[in-house]
């Protein structure tokens, strides 16, 4: 008993130095989420709740819209998936060091956010630490800044009660965030700029109720289509990654 | 609110389900060894960016060029967005810069 607590309090000693950037970030980014359910008549049960069982920034900003106009249940499937989409190519890389994590995995795999994935995929654990433990470490205290921020901006939304119009616009800036990150990391431009002009055309000709599975299957199309032109471009970026690299 | 309390349940666990399944897809397809195939790879490349242009546009719908109000809010805080971004890259202070501004224009300038 003794050791484990031992070994755990040293886990704990190297990874919570490493999560204080996503602690300041998730603090501040949950509590705009905590406010945003608030100002729609959603208290802190229900932030509380959100944060523990999904536990996405955006996905649950856009929760937070869906719940207030009512979405039906496809509707609430289909936008979650769209707004969690680059989720879906995170763990190729991370299958290598999940590898052999037991029960634990699915954990790690339900709580693999934005910073929690750059997190594990650059940060190494320290000698004496089992890296398993230390990965596992990191995911948890992810997650329990993310309840802990969402639970206080709910708290502070409903004791301040002030004027939250327009707090929603969190969601917008935090896509245009992530979208400025992405041109500058991008080797070509086409993606982004494709994904933008077919959901503008698809919102024109179908309208706002509509407008994403056109919108989609537009891009998926081009996209393939286009591969042969785009393939050349990225793999000359990931061969200069990998000579920086060596 | 509109909706009560269990369809609310019905929507959160939805969102928590779908949520799990994109995190898990990689590792249901890909962890008995083996190389996804090209097309995948080359999707999970050129993808995200692309569906992240397509979710600001979806945020965006709601703008109106009838009257300033309508759309001089959400374009200065894009733009603040975006700026700050490049100037700092810090996503905290892109993101509550940008919000706060939107707040202020949509309740005091143009409320």
């Amino acid at each position: 008993m003794g050791c484990t607590k031992n070994m755990n309090r040293k886990t704990l000693a190297a990874a919570f130095p490493v999560t204080v950037p996503v602690l300041m970030g998730y603090l501040a980014i949950g509590m705009a989420f905590g406010l945003m359910l608030q100002s729609i008549g959603y208290g802190v049960v229900w932030a509380f709740f959100m944060s523990l069982t999904i536990y996405a920034g955006s996905g649950q900003y856009l929760g937070v819209s869906l719940l207030a106009t009512g979405a039906s249940l496809p509707q609430v499937a289909f936008l979650t998936l769209m707004v969690n989409f680059r989720h879906l190519v995170y763990g190729l890389s991370l299958l290598e060091k999940f590898r052999g994590m037991g029960p634990r995995k699915l954990y790690m795999i339900f709580s693999l956010t934005d910073e929690t994935y750059a997190l594990l995929s650059s940060a190494k654990a320290p000698e004496g630490v089992d890296e398993h433990d230390f990965y596992f470490t990191v995911a948890l205290l992810d997650h329990s800044y993310w309840i802990l921020g969402s639970v206080l901006g709910s708290l502070v939304g409903a004791a301040l009660g002030f004027d939250t119009t327009g707090v929603d616009f969190a969601m917008t800036a935090l896509f245009l965030v992530i979208a400025v990150g992405q041109w500058k990391a991008a080797g070509s431009h086409l993606p982004v700029l494709l994904g933008g002009a077919a959901t503008l055309v698809s919102l024109l000709l179908v309208g706002e109720e509509n407008m994403l599975l056109p919108a989609l299957g537009i891009i998926v199309l081009a996209l393939t289509l286009l591969r042969p032109h785009l393939e050349g471009t990225s793999v000359r970026k990931n061969e200069k990654k990998q000579e920086v690299a060596s | 609110m509109t909706l009560t309390t269990g369809q609310a349940i019905a929507s959160i666990a939805v969102m928590s389900v779908v949520t799990f399944l994109t995190r898990a897809m990689p590792f249901i397809l890909f962890d008995r060894g083996g190389r996804p195939p090209e097309i995948v790879l080359f999707l999970g490349r050129v993808l995200p960016p692309a569906v992240i242009a397509m979710l600001i546009v979806y945020c965006m719908k709601g703008i109106s060029f009838a009257t300033p109000a309508g759309w001089v809010p959400a374009l200065l805080a894009s733009g603040t967005a975006v700026l700050l971004h490049l100037w700092k890259g810090n996503d905290l202070l892109s993101i509550f810069g940008a919000t706060v501004l939107y707040m202020v224009l949509v309740q005091g300038v143009f409320g």
